[in-house]
């Protein structure tokens, strides 16, 4: 995929955004859906994602990180931009490795797809009770209140869950020693 | 800056699915904004959604590729450098005036300027203004030095980020950009540095009960 996207990168190819385009934006569609949007909504919004992709694709490199990554960060962005309309979010670096630490952690020399790769095993090793909450955050796009409200589960379990979840995660990133 | 005080593992992985109450998300975005070690983690932390986005079913999309679109913007958008990108970064620090970048639209470049409204004896609040609908509040405590800020209790959570000068209570001391990360749970009263004060700002999920007497009495000015 990180070819495609260089090649709309390099020549403007749109064959290859074509390419791109058949492969993401029905996903996008499906994370806008998911996060709350009418099919109609998620169809623009995915259209504009991948519409984003397409104008920005010159300030991708794969040193920033998967096309994945890339184009799965503008649509977080622009979901919150357009489906909560809040003042104060906090839009994430598309760029993925803006500031090379110069003593990169363990985790930080693996390769991007090496990573990508630990992080889905362990998710989809993580007891059902973690992997609800992380997916009530990440996929519904949930506060801790309104997942402990959905749940029935006292807020602190809630954040007890995804604590454990992520340490999961991040121990399984840093032992790649 | 040397930071001690870091939010919950919980409240950054929130931020980095994108899913928090505004409120919160204006004090995390203000300490990421000052925090590298915070800002490595929700980077690792964005993997997950990167992950699960990964293994969404496909929904069918209606319309074909943008073609027309893409073509339109061509002549002087596509593909090349854009402007759109966010004027504030995280990890961009805060202004001259003691502002963290993401704060800046909302406040302006200094907290010397900031409207502030007398709320107690050395106690001054000014209410930051979020989206119609959202429910929290974030507002701006400026407390004098060696004041305490009125005891109090909260519904649901409490994050606070300090601006400038640190507070002490029962937990220990918060210098600028530690954040106090408490549960419903917590009643505290934090004291204000006997130096500097303190500036900090702090955002709620519920509404902020305060305690004591002449605190009761000052209710209604905070909600102005
Ligand atoms: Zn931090």
């Amino acid at each position: 995929m990180a070819d495609l996207l260089q090649r709309v990168a390099a020549n403007g190819d749109v064959e290859a955004f074509r390419a791109l385009f058949q492969d993401y934006a029905p996903r996008v569609k499906s994370y806008m859906m998911r996060q709350g949007a009418d099919p109609r909504t998620a169809e623009e919004l995915a259209q504009e994602t991948l519409l984003t992709v397409w104008r920005k694709a010159a300030l991708y490199s794969d040193e920033k990180g998967s096309a994945t990554t890339w184009i799965f960060t503008i649509a977080r962005n622009l979901r919150i931009d357009r489906l909560r309309k809040e003042v104060a979010w906090q839009p994430l670096p598309e760029d993925n490795d803006e500031q090379p630490s110069p003593d990169p952690a363990p985790d930080e020399v693996m390769s991007e797809k090496e990573r990508g790769d630990r992080v889905r095993k362990i998710l989809a090793e993580l007891p059902p009770d973690q992997s609800e909450v992380v997916s009530l955050a990440y996929v519904e796009g949930l506060s801790h209140a309104e997942i402990a409200s959905r749940l029935s589960l006292p807020l602190g379990t809630v954040k007890s869950r995804m604590r454990l979840a992520y340490h999961k995660i991040r121990d399984a990133l840093e032992d790649l020693r | 800056m040397t930071i001690t005080h870091h939010p919950d593992i919980a409240n950054l992985m929130c931020c980095a699915a994108g899913s928090q109450p505004e409120a919160f998300a204006a004090v995390i975005a203000s300490h990421l904004s000052l925090c590298k070690s915070c800002c490595c983690e929700v980077r690792r932390m964005q993997q997950i959604g990167v992950a699960l986005f990964d293994k969404l079913e496909p929904a069918k999309m209606a319309g074909p590729a943008p073609v027309v679109a893409m073509r339109a913007g061509e002549a002087e958008t596509a593909p090349q450098k854009d402007e759109t990108t966010p004027a504030h970064h995280p990890c961009c620090g805060m202004t001259a005036g003691g502002v963290p970048g993401p704060l800046v639209p909302l406040v302006g470049e200094s907290l010397d300027t900031v409207d502030w409204h007398w709320l107690a004896p050395g106690v001054w609040v000014h209410t930051v203004p979020l989206s119609k609908g959202c429910c929290g509040e974030l507002r701006l405590i400026k407390v004098a030095p060696g004041k305490k800020i009125p005891e109090h209790t909260h519904e649901g959570q409490e994050l606070t980020l300090i601006l400038r000068g640190s507070y002490t209570d029962a937990l220990g001391t918060y210098r600028q950009g530690d954040v106090a990360d408490l549960d419903e749970a917590a009643v505290h009263s934090p004291v204000a540095c006997s130096k500097m004060g303190c500036i900090c700002l702090m955002a709620n999920e519920g509404k902020l009960e305060f305690t004591g007497t002449l605190a009761r009495i000052l209710q209604p000015l905070l909600n102005r």
